[in-house]
């Protein structure tokens, strides 16, 4: 029963980081380079700019929503766990999502990469 | 890619993983918090690994908008996760612990991965985009239209065009 609320909370966290980092990416590709955007027209507008951005304030709400599910994940289940398959999924998540959502080529070379990666990152967070 | 992107990206890397140990270790200092003593937040706040680590991290969003605002979600993700190599590096050779097989395998793992992105181009170009902001932007990033600009703002000013500032 513990184990189904661990897994419970670990894909709240994984869908609510994926929703959360597709909203930051779509908000910072609205608010433009923000290299260039800074020495036109100054830092103020850069962050004027950016926490102006209503993808970008759901994109934290997302965030922190994620931060909690970790919290409640964390008190079911083992750091050892959550941590490694939290961190592994939603970064396979991630590169589904950026490709249907956010029209990213997602091409053999990423899909490669986003498998090595999430192998690595289960392999070391554990 | 410029050197100076590459150093957002290498900020990225460092901000995350050097702002979520000093959190780890602030955090054992300070002991557990429960939802029935809220307080206690307040005390590990005030812990100065803790302060450290909430700066560290701030940096560390900082600089990932940034990278954002140039690159492709899946461009720079695999840069946070340079960050858990970096973490067992520092663990091996500065702290002299031992690093298994296994984490050995993982960080080969994610470097590997890391490599494969690096090879490619950071931001996918949207030629039929609807999105005017999207065009924009692929627009933007690609280098010829920086020069070109550079170039016609430089011709305006020597032809001394009025209402052109450079």
């Amino acid at each position: 029963m513990r184990g189904i609320y661990t897994w419970g909370a670990i894909l709240a966290i994984v869908f609510a980081s994926v929703i959360g980092d597709v909203l930051l990416a779509r908000a910072m590709k609205q608010v433009g380079d923000v290299g260039a955007l800074w020495r036109r027209a100054g830092l103020g507008v850069v962050i004027g700019r950016t926490l102006g951005n209503p993808n970008f304030l759901f994109g934290v709400t997302a965030m922190a929503a994620a931060f909690f599910s970790l919290l409640f994940a964390l008190s079911w289940g083992d750091v050892s766990l959550v941590a490694p398959a939290a961190a592994s999924l939603t970064f396979i998540g991630n590169a589904v999502a950026a490709k249907i959502f956010l029209h990213e080529k997602v091409d053999r070379r990423r899909w490669i990469a986003a498998g090595l990666v999430a192998a690595g990152v289960a392999l070391l967070a554990g | 890619m410029t050197f100076r992107k590459y150093l957002v990206l290498a900020g990225v890397t460092v901000f995350a993983a050097a702002g979520d140990s000093m959190l780890s270790h602030g955090m054992k200092q300070t002991g557990n918090i429960s939802l029935n003593h809220l307080q206690g937040v307040i005390f590990a706040v005030l812990n100065p690994w803790v302060a450290v680590g909430i700066l560290l991290l701030l940096a560390f969003f900082a600089t990932y908008m940034t990278a954002l605002s140039w690159a492709d979600l899946t461009y720079v993700l695999p840069a946070t996760s340079l960050g858990y190599v970096l973490l067992a590096l520092v663990a091996r050779f500065a702290l002299h612990e031992h690093v298994s097989p296994l984490r050995w395998l993982g960080i080969a793992l994610i470097t590997g991965g890391v490599g494969f992105i690096a090879g490619g181009p950071e931001l996918t170009k949207h030629p039929h985009a609807d999105e005017p902001v999207n065009k924009a932007c692929a627009v933007a990033a690609s280098p010829p239209f920086g020069e070109a600009q550079g170039k016609l703002l430089a011709k305006n000013a020597t032809n001394g065009a009025p209402g052109v500032k450079v």
